[in-house]
């Protein structure tokens, strides 16, 4: 075996929105390019995956919202890694987000944010790069 | 037209019966150069294997259609879902959509309503009016349909655990109206099934769901006997990511489940089952939908007949809505989504549909604005009225290809239904996890495909452009929540509450013994006792299921 550090990431769904189709298959394809995986389940609080990605000491922590309350439940879950002292773990984010609210949620923490079409690739390489500059 | 004796006694047996009371929109039907349409065409020989698998239109095994002279009568329903932010908007977008000529009403509520939570519940933050309306007692409901006649309108709600408490308001708002209950249509989507595998807006574990729905049923039929108590469906499943076949086999699955609850409970196939209906997804992919929703047809009027004994060909027909497919809409580009939209809704009646929502381009991005909707209904007016294909029936039937087809959905659904019997079930199915990973491993093979380009999606893996448009954007006030929160707050304070809590005692009593649960919460309802209030008596009493 090699010594190449294997990145450890967390996949989370917070607030009501049902929509896992697209955090399932990032799960799954982040996984088959050699990630450690964590996915929450839909209907988690920010708290939850707050907690969630602290116990499992992952580098990075993905969410998904479809629902449109990515807003406050993203800045959510950057503000609870904060008051548990993990503000070090990068938060990006991805769903059915208008442009005009990107620039608000990279202001209040989240490093990155998907639109939908975006290639995995491009979302793979994403989360390399933030566990590498961790 | 044939003079094999089997038409001529659907001619007089089942046809004249209809024209009797559903006339034909014009005398004759042409093309537009003036060449006759038949009502439905046929093969020139009629042979068993005809007879069999096909038939004629509104006759059993139903291939071919539900009714002996679809489109040709009445065009599908057009019925765009709708709703978001506090019910005074909603009323409004609902009004304009009416005279825009749509011909029926369907309510997307918001996630917290259909969670069973209040909009002032901790779990509401932020989602409050957003994907739907906001609705927390029979105050918000009294004014979603104000000014609406709810005795001239068929009224579709997309709402599923909390689905009881929903057709009781609206039961409630018919009243203050004056309009009876037996008068009352619409549909209440009411599939707890498709939620654990595909939608996630589930309150309660799989075995006390059921026996919600079992109640609803057999009210329902005392009731509001024009109500469809269930829209089983299959268009989440498609959404999540399933094939054609699957989405066609786990729906129907998921409708045998419920059929046998029912019988398991007493009911009667011939009665209830008049008013289960369905749900399918169209994509763009026409030949293969309009083969699935012809397939699905044949096979449910097998399932009723053959396996549960439903005599009554009326019990055996599978009604459908359709929505053309949310997933398929690209964020690039948007206005190649219209035709999409085109070609998909085209599939649908094509496929024989009863109702169907159309998508307007801008919701890859967001909700879309009235500009949009406008379009996506008009869509459907240009099929109806200037396409043609709504003036015979079934005008794809007898193609090769689409026979094949066909026959291959029925013949691989089937044995995926056989497959889930064989675990024990639909419930067994979920608890080992075997629906859902049969979808995600669709889901994630399609998404391959994009990846790989075996799947060309324009504008988004080939024919991109680098033009970004601004496209106007339908926001919801953060305001909303606000004024909604302080508004059920005020209905708590207004309310007799020594009455809501007597009926929450009682509603608390009648779930943990045996007696049917409708007539509990439309007292609730009527007290104004909310929506939080009623699932956490009823989360209380049979617990909640967790992902």
């Amino acid at each position: 075996m090699g010594d190449k550090k294997v990145y450890r990431v967390l996949i989370g769904k917070p607030g009501l929105d049902g929509h896992d189709r697209g955090a399932k298959c990032i799960a799954r394809a982040l996984r088959d390019s050699g990630f450690e995986v964590v996915y929450t389940g839909i209907r988690r609080t920010p708290e939850e995956i707050a907690m969630a990605a602290i116990q499992e000491d992952v580098d990075v922590v993905g969410l998904s919202s479809l629902s449109g309350a990515h807003m406050e439940l993203f800045s959510e879950v950057v503000d609870a890694l904060k008051k548990h002292g993990a503000s070090d773990i990068p938060v990006i984010g991805g769903g059915i987000i208008p442009e005009e609210d990107i620039e608000e949620l990279k202001k209040r923490g989240i490093k990155k944010v998907f639109t939908p079409g975006t290639p995995m690739e491009e979302i793979i390489k994403t989360f390399r790069e933030l566990c590498e500059n961790k | 037209m044939s003079n094999h004796p089997k038409y001529k006694e659907w001619e007089e047996k089942v046809l004249s019966k209809v024209l009797a009371r559903f006339p034909e929109r014009k005398k004759e039907f042409k093309t537009t150069g003036g060449l006759d349409l038949p009502r439905v065409a046929l093969p020139k020989e009629i042979d068993d294997e005809y007879l069999e698998k096909l038939g004629f239109p509104g006759q059993y095994p139903f291939t071919r259609g539900v009714q002996p002279t679809m489109y040709r009568s009445r065009l599908w329903t057009m019925r765009q879902y709708a709703g978001f932010a506090t019910a005074k908007e909603t009323n409004e977008r609902y009004k304009y959509l009416l005279e825009q000529g749509q011909t029926g009403l369907s309510v997307a509520f918001d996630l917290p309503t259909q969670i069973g939570y209040d909009s002032d519940h901790p779990m509401s933050k932020g989602e409050v009016g957003k994907v739907g309306v906001a609705i927390d007692s029979l105050a918000d409901m009294e004014i979603l349909f104000d000014e609406i006649p709810l005795d001239k309108v068929s009224t579709s709600m997309t709402i599923n655990s909390p689905a009881s408490i929903l057709l009781a308001m609206y039961v409630a708002v018919g009243e203050k109206q004056g309009v009876p209950r037996e008068k009352l249509r619409g549909t209440i989507q009411n599939d707890i099934l498709k939620e654990y595998v595909a939608r996630g807006t589930y309150i309660f574990p799989p075995r006390p769901s059921l026996r919600i729905i079992t109640n609803i049923f057999e009210w329902c039929t005392k009731n509001t006997p024009l109500f469809n108590t269930i829209s089983i469906s299959g268009y989440h499943i498609r959404e999540a990511g399933s094939t054609a076949v699957q989405e066609v086999a786990f729906t129907l699955a998921n409708g045998c489940t419920y059929v046998q609850t029912a019988i398991d409970a007493g009911l009667d196939v011939n009665v209830f089952g008049k008013r289960l209906s369905f749900f399918f997804n169209a994509t763009t992919d026409i030949i293969e939908e309009v083969a699935k929703f012809r397939a699905a047809r044949r096979m449910w009027a097998k399932i009723m007949k053959e396996r549960f004994g439903a005599t009554d060909p009326r019990a055996c027909m599978l009604r459908f809505h359709t929505q053309t497919a949310g997933h398929t809409l690209t964020a690039q580009q948007i206005d190649n989504n219209v035709v999409r939209v085109a070609l998909q809704a085209l599939a649908a009646v094509l496929g024989g549909t009863q109702s169907l929502h159309t998508n307007s381009k801008d919701e890859a991005l967001t909700l879309p604005t009235e500009d949009s909707v406008r379009t996506a209904l008009r869509t459907q007016q240009i099929i109806a009225y200037e396409s043609g294909v709504a003036n015979s029936i079934d005008v794809l039937g007898g193609s090769y290809l689409v026979e094949q087809l066909t026959d291959k959905i029925e013949e691989e659904a089937f044995s995926l239904i056989q497959k889930i019997d064989d675990m024990g079930g639909v419930i067994s199915a979920i608890e080992a996890g075997f629906i859902q990973r049969q979808i995600e491993d669709s889901a994630y093979e399609y998404q391959r495909q994009i990846e790989t380009k075996d799947r060309i999606i324009v504008g988004v893996n080939e024919f991109q452009s680098k033009d970004t448009v601004k496209v106007p954007i339908l926001k919801i006030d953060k305001e909303v929540e606000k004024r909604q929160v302080e508004r059920v707050k005020k209905v708590r304070e207004q309310r007799d509450n020594s009455k809501v809590e007597a009926c929450l005692k009682r509603l608390e009593d009648a779930a943990r013994g045996d007696e049917n649960l409708m007539d509990p919460i439309l007292e609730a309802v009527k007290e104004y006792a909310t929506i939080g209030e009623i699932c956490g008596v009823l989360r209380e009493v049979f617990g909640e299921y967790r992902d």
